[in-house]
């Protein structure tokens, strides 16, 4: 299906990131928004409020992160495409309604424009500190899926894929961007409404009576349905069976939260995302995401000019993680280097992929700025006692 | 009482599902004309359940049903058999 | 057989009607015995099933506690929510499908402890909904906790030595936050409940209705007030109906008067209605007026 001409503001654009996510929402189908002001998403539901009375969305301020992250939901049950947009303090906040969402296979999606943490920390300036929180912020087991873009085009390119996998996988999708990309201000294409791919809702075709909420088909996803259909349905957070009525055991346990957390990882293979530079026959491999992955190339770069050969792979999807592509690599090189705005958080994700067959360095930053590319060359060179004999 | 006066005649009756009972007591303290006791027969969970006591008084006002938690009684208007 | 007498017969027996809107496959509900909570279910699904309203149209949302639960055994399209947070999902709800009756029906704490932020901002923006608090002055699903209801002197268990915090006046706090329709009355009076319920789901705006209901095992049990038949007698003796009366002096005492009635029915533009006038007002025909 191919998007609704209305929204899709066609053209080239000087904007920066927060605004492209707005613009993608809309192209994507997005008309209801409920968030929060909170440093350095704000102008993305700024764009919002102001695009959206003329195209027939709706936005609403509400009074904290916590029902905007919940109002998307009552949205989405209506029949309507939502996203809400926050940072660090919010995000934390929404984790709760975030699990909910999970639970009751709500598909929405999040946008969090990482700031440096934790707590206040420093509100106008970047960090990737919640990118394990991404993972697993909220209590309980589930799957999620969270995407890294690291320009502009990339953030209205990814709200949009966003929008398409919360649909695919009735899941809530997380945008994981950075004070540097939201704010950054580059050249952006929106191709016309007919060039862009949306994933529409897939509602169900069995009748009222018939139809089970939470009954999986072979992608281990179900239907979806709106309210006022005559379905009467039942959604709760609580552990339920496929009508949707809670169930209080073990095996009702098993059975649900089981394909929550399978319905992403054994859909991994059609998810999972990254971009890979001189792979082949690399002996270093960097692996980065968000604008990390920019400051990486010149000191990447600066290494090969130094004889050395490196590699680059750059993380679409952190979540899911690309668990098989690492285990493979670290078959065959020596080092992954792993600059990242945190104390190491996705660091560790390659380590765990690694298994120790292949070094592992983190080239940590706590946050405030990017890094000095010459750190992470560094950390690269560093590198050539683990490959000369 | 001479015999040679009329019955009273029931205006209504009440259904009483025994197993939903949780044995409140709500429908008997507030029927309007008094006309409900919990039994001395209990049901599998082991709450006394309403019984019409006197079914000739019931008006089939339906404040039992109206008030039970349980969806357990109900009251309904008696059709008459016409002549 | 004399001709005066009746003759009852099996087939004359109608039906519950309120089964029609209740999910009976999943009775017997929870609730302990005496606990009032079904009757205000019996009172909401008699007024959902007399109201001639297209019930595929009606949607209810409930938080967390033994109220939240209702949810599970209504026939409509129903979400069980987080705690506090049902008010915030009706609002995406209602505002993203306008034709939807949106009822929120929860409980004292979850929806003016937890969620009292949500309940003001609710009321202030006159969202057209129904909001339907079952107050039983305590936290009932988690044991017995106090809650911003609980009134001065009674116990619960995180308040074992009696509470002293000044509890909420329910409809005060709604009237004084915008709410267009405010009432309260008790399960025992379930026909005034009935009918209010009836109001409240045709009146356009942020329609709230405090129904005091018994805890026998927990509120009651607590501070030796009965059973749940007990506190139904003390709201049915205690009462006075009091419609339109001030709601700054309608506050609960522990087993005081309760001041019961309609005290609030005003009209007032709801969010949606601002929203477009405002809209078109600034536009003119420049501006589709947002239906969903």
């Amino acid at each position: 299906m191919k998007a609704d001409p209305k929204g899709v503001q066609t053209g080239a654009f000087f904007i920066d990131g927060d605004h492209a996510c707005a613009e993608g929402a809309i192209a994507a189908g997005c008309r209801f928004v409920a968030g929060y002001p909170i440093t350095p998403s704000t102008e993305v539901v700024e764009r919002i409020a102001e695009r959206f009375p003329l195209i027939g969305g709706l936005f609403i301020q509400m009074e904290d992160e916590i029902a905007s992250s919940i109002a998307i939901q009552g949205a989405v049950w209506a029949g309507k495409k939502a996203m809400t947009v926050t940072s660090g303090p919010g995000f934390s906040l929404m984790m709760e309604h975030i699990g909910l969402a999970a639970m009751t296979e709500t598909p929405c999606v999040f946008i969090d424009v990482q700031r440096a943490g934790p707590s206040t920390g420093l509100p106008t300036l970047p960090a990737q500190g919640d990118m394990m929180q991404a993972r697993w912020g909220s209590h309980g087991d589930y799957g999620i899926i969270a995407l890294c873009p690291n320009s502009p085009q990339e953030t209205f390119d990814l709200t949009i894929k966003a929008f398409n996998l919360a649909e695919t996988y009735r899941v809530p999708v997380l945008v994981m961007l950075d004070e540097c990309v939201g704010h950054m201000i580059e050249r952006i294409i929106i191709p016309p409404a007919d060039q862009i791919d949306i994933v529409p809702r897939r509602f169900t075709n069995i009748p009222p009576g018939e139809f089970r909420l939470f009954e999986p088909k072979e992608d281990m996803v179900p239907d979806m349905v709106k309210a006022g259909d005559g379905y009467n349905i039942h959604v709760t957070g609580l552990t339920h069976d496929e009508r949707g009525y809670p169930v209080m055991n073990a095996a009702a346990q098993e059975k649900l939260v089981h394909r929550l957390v399978d319905k992403i990882r054994l859909n991994a293979d059609r998810i999972v995302e990254y971009r890979e530079d001189e792979i082949e026959g690399a002996e270093v491999v960097v692996v980065s995401y968000g604008i990390t992955s920019r400051v990486a190339i010149p000191a990447i770069e600066e290494a090969r000019r130094d004889g050395l050969k490196v590699g680059h792979l750059r993380l679409i999807t952190a979540w899911p993680f690309p668990e098989k592509r690492i285990a493979e690599l670290s078959r065959t090189i020596k080092v992954f280097v792993v600059p990242e705005i945190n104390y190491g958080q996705m660091v560790r994700e390659v380590e765990r992929c690694a298994a120790g067959r292949a070094r592992v360095v983190l080239v940590p930053h706590g946050g405030g700025s990017v890094h000095n590319p010459k750190d992470i060359h560094c950390a690269i060179v560093d590198c050539r006692k683990d490959i000369r004999p | 009482m001479s015999e040679n006066q009329p019955k009273k005649k029931a205006l209504g009756s009440v259904v009483v599902n025994a197993e939903r009972c949780k044995g409140c007591g709500f429908c008997v303290e507030f029927c309007p004309p008094r006309v409900l006791a919990l039994s001395e027969q209990y049901n599998s969970k082991g709450y006394h359940t309403p019984v019409l006591v006197e079914p000739d008084g019931c008006t089939g006002c339906n404040m039992c049903g109206l008030l039970c938690p349980d969806f357990a009684i109900y009251g309904f208007l008696v059709a008459k058999k016409k002549k | 057989m004399s001709e005066d007498t009746i003759d009852t017969c099996e087939t004359c027996v109608p039906v519950n009607a309120v089964e029609d809107v209740l999910r009976m496959e999943r009775m017997p509900h929870i609730w302990c015995p005496g606990c009032g909570i079904g009757t205000t279910l019996n009172g909401f699904a008699h007024a959902l099933e007399t109201s001639g309203l297209d019930l595929r149209k009606v949607a209810m949302v409930s938080g967390i506690g033994c109220t939240g639960r209702v949810s599970g055994y209504l026939k409509l399209d129903s979400f069980h929510t987080t705690h506090g947070r049902a008010l915030p999902f009706a609002t995406g709800l209602k505002l993203a499908n306008p034709e939807l009756k949106v009822v929120v029906y929860s409980g004292d704490g979850d929806l003016t402890a937890i969620g009292g932020n949500h309940f003001i901002h609710a009321a202030r923006r006159n969202l057209d909904m129904t909001v339907i608090l079952i107050n039983n002055f305590i936290y009932g699903m988690t044991g017995g906790q106090v809650a911003p209801t609980t009134p001065i002197g009674a116990t619960a268990s995180t308040a074992p030595h009696g509470n002293f915090e000044e509890p909420f006046n329910l409809p005060y706090l709604a009237e004084s936050c915008g709410a267009v329709y405010v009432a309260r009355w008790t399960a025992f009076h379930i026909r005034h409940l009935t009918k209010a319920v009836k109001e409240a789901l045709v009146k356009k705006g942020f329609s709230f209705i405090e129904i005091l209901a018994p805890c026998p095992t927990l509120y009651s049990r607590r501070n030796r007030l009965g059973d749940g038949l007990d506190q139904m007698k003390h709201f049915r003796d205690d009462s006075e109906i009091r419609n339109g009366a001030d709601t700054k002096t309608v506050g609960l005492d522990f087993q005081g008067k309760i001041v019961v009635g309609k005290f609030v029915d005003k009209d007032k533009p709801t969010y949606l209605d601002s929203m477009n006038a405002f809209y078109a007002a600034k536009w003119g025909d420049k501006y589709t007026p947002y239906k969903g």
